[in-house]
């Protein structure tokens, strides 16, 4: 390859405290226009900020699990620029002492572990949003909503380490599913509670300087962040072969055209003007306060996977779709608690249940098969009550109707047919009326054998236990060389 | 000169602040004069000095994670220049 | 009897021995402002109706045996920087000309809770900013004293008002000196708390890490009680702190036997009024005659205050200011086709000029490049200023100075050229850098009748030192007594 891409990438988490970094607003999402707000989010004149306990309690959670060491001193910092989305034209942040640095998240790239830098974590507040007719430069006005302004955010920037779009889709899964396993954010991408820039530019192969970089905004899923910087790297590679330059600007991923896109700001430098916010005091976060933390870390999804290998005996695969979301390790480890067959379990999750919510844009939390259904199902089928086949057809009329395995094969007659005498009687029957099929088979020919049993399955609808069709079958047919007495 | 009219009209910018050509000349002049005096401060060697941004020794001032009840609409948007349905009302927005 | 002449101590007896009601006083104090304000212009807004209303409802409360606490029935200016619930809040700026609060500012609930009754709200210099109240958008404060001359600022108003008699006693707020010095030039006693002893929830914000609200009245008694009211702790202001709350009228005791004045070299130099030296010379003299000790000590760089503070106020300011857009309150201007001309003609037509220059120099002081020579500078050489005073305090228990080089000046002597209106606070400004409290207290009249004040510094959190020294010297001199002729 001539060219290496370089990727950091910039994620605002939303905390899922209850109320807002400064103020006691609540955060609920989706409610109407400017009826969550008071003086202090709207930045009227007079107000203060004070900090939300939680909401440092949960950046310091996250930091830790991030392997970042916590600075024993931070602070907030004014960060200016006017916008109206921002009550008070500045946005309260942190800049020269952050909350914690110099971390790394896990992530594994073609069965290969991989560590990405975290540069920093650190805490800040939400602006408002804006609203307008058609596009913003087309509007006459816009409209403001502060609902959202003093929402608590987490901000949390990679080093430049990640290179290649797969890697920078593959650094935001693990990164959602650590916050996610943390309780500390929804990680919903669509309502805006997960967001990601990323900052992407090329270079020669093995050259030490970096190249120029573009910005890229507005990705709201991981495809799209992938799509984004895969046609980025494109573009920027096509300048550089025509021997054009790299212009450092903000770029917009446009969805629907598949493009990004210049925002053409009049590139007015930015000076942010950072100075230590006055009506915030320091925080001091002591060895004591990081234990306490520390100890009260759930499994996080790097630990779970290396536990479902070991413990369960899956292949790295399976232990890594698993453990994607808490939830679907939840769902996992609560079936096979039931069923404790992890490889069946993990096979009918993975393929069925996975197939089947994905083919339907759901959750697992929306899963309409709970994990102790699909245990009731996986056990009918161990104990021979139904057929391998019949449990798909069963599993499928789950999902549809939410009803319980054993009610579904009850009510539709399903019960695998493993009476002998009854399936003989068939055996016989599917003899006689193939006589051609059955001279191959004596004549040799194996197919014939396969054809025999699919005939059995046939007139059976597929009810017939597949181990004793065969047996039968041999046994009338009469099998080289194992002769058997009746 | 501590502060040229270019710079003036940089930070007047900045501010977002719009200044007529008299009051450039005006400003330059008095930040150059105030800026000038400011130099006082460089007679002292200052590199070891811990910088005071808060003068009371106070750290970890928390509030609780708890709600309370938001401002009415009508109130909040009762000091707004501009309104319409809800929504404080801006001019167009071509940055 | 002239209700309105009394002191809160004074009124405070008669409500409690019957001899007068709320209605009495409140009726007293608006015919005293009828009579003078057109003289003298304290006030931006007055709210008669409202006190008249609240006085009925107290007297009203004390026939049906409710007790009288000290400030029941008493009737207060409040500088018009402070919030009040749905009384116009203007900070003597037209880009806050018809802002209406939706919330009180903590004094303000409290001073509420107490039974006090607010006139008015008392102009000031724009946004707090200057010396004079000149730099007020809506009129000129006179001295109650001179006419011809300035009352002081920024808290004008307030300090005219309590001189003039057309209050009891109000509140000001004092970032360089604009509680003090305005005391000391209209002859009334003005104190600015400890940094972190009153709560700035409220206090539209000049310079957080400098603002503190401070009480102005008639004798040293009614500061304390105004104190008693308003001090302590508050959760919505982070920079209160939580120490222990004195009764700070036990603190007035008519005695200084031992007690150690520092009396600071620095003070004492060229370019003070040869008569405000004299004054303060002669009130030393007497503290000395009342048992107290003189400690000759050192401030040594107090020369470099003005340069310190003007950087740290106006770049705080820079950003607190910021918030003054024309999109969620206060003044818009009328001709703007987008959002970046809606910014700079609402802040251009909105600000008035001091306060212009103060943004231009705060956002400059903050801007890339010079942070570090101009703001950052000035953050370590404030330590620098503590310091001395932590230094001077190991050898005094308080430091005694004049309030101002001069006593009141005239209008316009001091508008032309900035700085010189900046170096008239050369005795104030230290005492915000360092987070000290100070009084200011009247100590004699020049031989044109202009009040002179002494200024008394103490240890944080240490009001009742000052207050005793206070007390004590107004015990034996009668210049409090003297009422300007109106």
């Amino acid at each position: 390859m001539k060219y290496e891409t370089v990727i950091g990438l910039e994620v605002h988490a939303q905390l899922l405290t209850k109320s807002k970094m400064f103020c006691a607003c609540s955060t609920k999402f989706g409610e109407p226009p400017n009826t969550l707000t008071c003086p202090i989010c709207l930045g009227m004149p007079g107000v203060l900020p004070v900090i939300n306990r939680r909401a440092v309690e949960f950046a310091l959670k996250t930091a830790l699990a991030l392997h970042c060491p916590i600075n024993p001193s931070c602070r907030f910092s004014r960060k200016h620029y006017f916008y109206p989305d921002m009550p008070k034209n500045f946005q309260i942040s942190q800049y020269d002492q952050p909350l914690a640095q110099h971390g790394f998240i896990t992530i594994r790239m073609n069965g290969e572990s991989k560590q990405v830098g975290i540069r920093r974590v650190h805490l800040e507040e939400d602006v408002g949003k804006l609203v307008h007719a058609g596009t913003m430069a087309e509007a006459q006005h816009s409209y403001v909503d502060f609902n959202r302004s003093g929402v608590p955010l987490l901000e949390i920037v990679s080093e430049p380490e990640i290179h290649s779009p797969a890697e920078a889709a593959e650094y935001l899964r693990q990164l959602r599913a650590v916050l996610m396993y943390l309780e500390v954010c929804d990680g919903n991408m669509e309502e805006g509670s997960f967001r990601c820039d990323a900052n992407i530019s090329i270079r020669r192969a093995h050259s030490p300087e970096l190249g120029v970089k573009t910005e890229v905004k507005n990705m709201n899923s991981f495809k799209a962040v992938q799509k984004a910087l895969e046609y980025e790297v494109k573009r920027q590679i096509k300048i550089l072969e025509e021997g054009g330059r790299i212009v450092q600007e903000t770029r917009l991923w446009d969805a629907d055209q598949e493009i990004t896109l210049s925002m053409r700001t009049k590139e007015e430098a930015h000076d942010y003007r950072y100075f230590p916010e006055p009506d915030l005091l320091p925080l001091e976060v002591s060895p004591v306060w990081i234990e306490e933390i520390r100890s009260s870390l759930p499994e996080l999804p790097e630990e779970r996977r290396r536990r479902f290998v070991l413990h369960y005996g899956l292949p790295e695969y399976d232990a890594g779709v698993l453990t994607a979301t808490k939830a679907l390790a939840n769902y996992f480890e609560e079936c096979v608690s039931l069923h404790p067959q992890a490889k069946v379990v993990s096979n009918w999750v993975m393929v069925e249940l996975l197939g089947q919510l994905n083919k339907d844009n759901r959750e697992i939390e929306a899963s309409p098969i709970s994990p102790q259904a699909l245990a009731e199902l996986l056990s009918l089928m161990d104990q021979g009550v139904i057929s391998g086949k019949i449990a798909k057809a069963v599993f499928e009329e789950m999902y549809q109707t939410g009803e319980a395995a054993g009610a579904i094969v009850k009510e539709k007659g399903l019960t695998q047919i493993s009476d002998e005498e009854e399936l003989l009687r068939i055996v016989e029957e599917v003899i006689a009326q193939n006589p051609g099929p059955v001279a191959d088979y004596r004549a040799g020919k194996e197919k014939s054998f396969t054809y025999l049993v699919g005939q059995v399955m046939k007139a059976t609808k597929g009810k017939a236990n597949p181990q004793l069709a065969n047996r039968l079958l041999r046994e009338r047919l009469g099998e080289p060389g194992k002769q058997t007495a009746d | 000169m501590k502060i040229t009219k270019r710079e003036v009209e940089h930070v007047a910018r900045l501010a977002r602040l719009e200044l007529t050509e008299e009051e450039k000349e005006r400003f330059t002049r008095e930040l150059n004069s105030i800026l000038t005096y400011f130099d006082k401060l460089n007679e002292l060697n200052t590199e070891d000095v811990e910088p005071t941004s808060h003068v009371i020794p106070i750290v970890n001032v928390f509030r609780e994670d708890e709600v309370r009840p938001s401002y009415p609409r009508e109130e909040v948007l009762s000091n707004a220049p501009e309104e319409e349905e809800a929504f404080f009302k801006v001019p167009r927005i071509l940055e | 009897m002239e209700l309105f002449r009394l002191t809160i101590h004074e009124l405070h007896e008669l409500l409690k021995k019957g001899e007068a009601t709320a209605t009495e006083i409140v009726g007293s104090v608006f015919e005293r402002i009828e009579a003078v304000e057109g003289k003298i212009q304290a006030y931006v807004t007055i709210t008669k109706e409202e006190a008249l209303a609240r006085a009925a409802g107290v007297d009203a409360a004390i026939k049906k045996g409710k007790g009288i606490r000290p400030l029941t029935g008493i009737p207060l200016a409040i500088k018009d920087v402070i919030c009040t619930l749905g009384v116009r809040t203007t900070c003597s700026s037209l880009i806050l000309e018809n802002h209406v609060p939706i919330y009180d500012a903590t004094v303000i609930h409290k001073l509420r809770e107490e039974g006090a009754i607010f006139l008015g709200k008392a102009n000031m210099d724009e946004f707090a900013m200057g010396s004079s109240t000149e730099n007020s958008a809506f009129m000129k404060t006179k001295n109650p004293w001179d006419l011809g001359r300035v009352p002081g600022g920024s808290s004008g108003g307030s300090a005219a008002a309590v001189a003039a008699d057309m209050c009891a006693g109000s509140f000001g707020s004092d970032t360089g000196g604009s509680v003090r010095q305005p005391a000391a030039l209209c002859g009334v006693v003005g104190l600015k708390p400890t940094y972190g002893r009153v709560s700035r929830y409220g206090l539209v914000a000049f310079a957080s890490s400098l603002d503190q609200i401070g009480p102005i009245t008639k004798d040293v008694t009614d500061c304390a009680i105004l104190m008693n009211a308003v001090a302590g702790y508050d959760p919505m202001d982070s920079t209160s702190a939580m120490v222990t709350l004195p009764d700070f009228t036990r603190a007035l005791l008519p005695d200084v036997k031992g007690l150690r004045l520092g009396i600071p070299a620095e003070y004492f130099i060229e370019g003070m009024d040869p008569e405000v030296e004299a004054a303060i010379w002669e009130a030393i003299r007497l503290l000395e005659h009342l048992g107290a000790n003189t400690e000759k000590i050192s401030l040594p760089h107090t020369d470099y205050a003005i340069a310190t503070y003007y950087l740290v106020a106006t770049a705080e300011a820079s950003s607190n200011l910021a918030r003054y857009d024309g999109v969620k309150y206060g003044y818009r201007t009328k001709r703007s086709m987008d959002m970046l001309e809606m910014y700079q003609r609402t802040r251009r037509e909105g600000f008035g000029a001091e306060v212009k220059r103060r943004i231009m120099l705060g956002t400059y002081a903050l801007s890339a490049g010079y942070y570090e020579a101009y703001y950052l500078k000035a953050q370590k050489v404030r330590t620098l200023i503590r310091h001395d005073f932590e230094e001077a305090f190991k050898h005094c228990d308080v430091i005694i100075t004049p309030t101002s080089p001069t006593a009141a000046f005239r209008f316009g002597e001091k508008t032309e050229d900035p700085l010189t209106m900046y170096l008239s606070d050369i005795f104030t400004i230290s005492v915000n850098l360092a987070g000290i409290p100070a009084i200011s207290i009247p100590c004699g009249f020049t031989k044109g009748g202009l009040p002179i004040g002494l200024q008394i510094l103490g240890k944080p959190f240490n009001e009742e030192a000052i207050l005793r020294v206070a007390y004590t010297y107004e015990q034996n001199t009668e210049w409090h007594k003297r009422k300007p002729n109106l």
